[in-house]
């Protein structure tokens, strides 16, 4: 990965300025290099990384990670019904995987029933569709190499020759 | 009346008590007067530790270390700096501070002298006069040593020249031309040479040339490193001598008597860290340049001039502008901005007028502190 995507992508407030500093390049040029991944779509967007958890009342979200084998379709691969089924708004992610099933989908919904439906209504009726299995969420440690459950701070020396 | 040993009463306590008493208990303050990584050791390391106790390795082990780790060690050396040593070549010690220790106490006499290249890291010259000789300090305008400093100060009584490179607290690193010619100089005048290269390691334009590496030295030098900085290693204590079985031979008398041997335990992460901990030690080092990247502008940005530091994770900038002594800037920064650096007298000859800043802090302290040195450099 390219230096300065690969800064952004830990911490995405950092200026064209600090970035430039740290790599020795003109703020120009790191200006230049965001514009051009923000348009080829290197760098989809900018988001904040949130401990839902930590949120004041939040509605219980339901998350459900659904196994699905399907029928390849010729010529479309399992291009074609994996474009059917990421549409779904309630669809937050969605991977082709290897091993005993397809495609892996990462569903969100306001509660169980929400996503029951939304499994046993969208998804297996789809045509492809030969099985689903559906998994629950119960808690999250650690998303997309974040630790949401932030260790105990460490103590150091405020001075060490 | 019960007394205490002379040497170890007339010894001045390190730093200047005064400023490091206000620092040492501070609660609020950004510290970058820390000398260690802001990293903890790489979880792969840890695990395996966790493992090593789990098999119930908690017993002493050879004074000269673990063979696997000895043979390892002597790997490494041979893999990142060319230097040749058989894993019978290598004790293993309680950091690099009492090879350093040892290694005086090794060589000197009553009476010898020692020359030391200043500003340097605190514990050479407390220790060689505790080993009952007088360190004789050598310094140069640019920080940079040379051979011809070193060469000036020699005498009859001179007997080892200690390097430390890339050093602290300027980060300034020898080149290898100099380095070739310190070498020449401690043939010439028949001088040991204690080379600590425990920052070797974070080098970062340049390549880390060891003086262990130019031919027909191995006899004299005797080469110290560790785990604690490049591996985000410091609190395990262990690091290692790489010198002549003849010097090994005297050395490892004091090692047992005094230490018996560095802690399994560590010796275990150890081995972990140089079979597999390369790629995060190389990680840990990018972020350690971009910091020094940015220190080195923005410090200059706001008159703190100072040159590119060529390793480590020490910026020495001067403070010349302030019109302030090092310890008067220090005191003055903490009071006003709650900013932590360390006065460079501290590190010996030609540190006054400038100040340690190590860069191993969070980003967004780092520009935090900035701001603030700024804000009092403006306010004076």
């Amino acid at each position: 990965m390219n230096e300065i995507a690969e800064l952004l992508q830990k911490d995405a407030r950092l200026t064209p300025e600090d970035i430039a500093s740290m790599l020795n390049k003109s703020v120009e040029d790191v200006r230049e290099k965001i514009r051009q991944m923000e348009d080829d779509g290197t760098i989809i967007k900018y988001s904040a990384v949130i401990n839902e958890e930590k949120l004041p009342k939040q509605k219980d979200k339901v998350v459900a990670f659904i196994e699905i084998q399907v029928q390849p379709e010729r010529e479309k691969g399992f291009d074609a019904i994996a474009e059917r089924i990421y549409q779904f708004p309630q669809v937050t992610s969605l991977y082709l995987m290897s091993g005993r099933y397809d495609l892996l989908v990462v569903v969100e919904g306001d509660n169980l029933k929400d996503v029951a439906f939304f499994v046993s209504d969208k998804l297996s009726t789809l045509d492809n569709v030969k099985s689903t299995a559906t998994h629950f969420l119960l808690k999250k440690y650690k998303e997309n190499g974040t630790m949401l459950f932030k260790q105990n701070k460490l103590e150091r020396l405020n001075v060490a020759l | 009346m019960l007394r205490f040993n002379n040497r170890i009463e007339q010894m001045p306590p390190s730093g200047i008590r005064k400023f490091f008493d206000l620092v040492i208990d501070a609660k609020d303050i950004i510290s970058l007067g820390v000398g260690e990584p802001d990293f903890v050791t790489p979880w792969h390391v840890r695990e395996r530790v966790f493992y090593s106790l789990e098999q119930g390795r908690t017993s002493y082990t050879s004074n000269w270390g673990l063979m696997e780790l000895r043979k390892e060690t002597a790997k490494y050396l041979k893999d990142r700096f060319a230097v040749n040593y058989d894993a019978s070549e290598i004790m293993i010690t309680v950091g690099v501070s009492e090879a350093v220790d040892i290694a005086l106490r090794t060589i000197l006499n009553e009476g010898d002298e020692v020359i030391l290249p200043e500003p340097t890291y605190v514990c050479y010259r407390p220790l060689a006069e505790l080993a009952g000789a007088k360190a004789v300090a050598v310094s140069n305008p640019s920080f940079k040593i040379t051979a011809d400093d070193i060469e000036k100060a020699v005498t009859p009584k001179s007997k080892v020249i200690i390097l430390s490179y890339p050093s602290n607290p300027t980060g300034y690193t020898i080149d290898r031309a100099e380095i070739e010619k310190i070498a020449e100089i401690a043939r010439k005048h028949d001088l040991w040479i204690i080379s600590d290269e425990i920052y070797g390691e974070l080098t970062y334009e340049k390549e880390h040339f060891s003086i262990a590496a130019v031919p027909g030295m191995k006899d004299r030098v005797i080469l110290m490193n560790g785990f604690s900085k490049a591996f985000a290693m410091t609190g395990w204590r262990l690091g290692y001598i790489a010198a002549s079985n003849d010097f090994l031979a005297q050395a490892v008398k004091i090692h047992q008597y005094a230490a018996l041997c560095a802690p399994i335990m560590a010796q275990y992460a150890a081995i972990e860290s140089l079979q597999r901990g390369m790629p995060e030690m190389e990680e840990m080092k990018k972020s350690y340049w971009r910091r020094r990247n940015y220190m080195f502008e923005a410090l200059n940005k706001i008159g703190m001039t100072v040159n590119r530091p060529e390793g480590a994770f020490y910026i020495f900038p001067s403070i010349e502008r302030s019109k302030l002594s090092s310890e008067e800037f220090a005191l003055g920064l903490l009071e006003k901005q709650r900013v932590a650096v360390i006065p460079g007298d501290v590190f010996g000859l030609g540190g006054e007028g400038r100040v340690r800043i190590c860069y191993a802090i969070d980003f967004e302290l780092l520009k935090e502190c900035v701001a603030r040195m700024e804000k009092f450099i403006k306010s004076l």
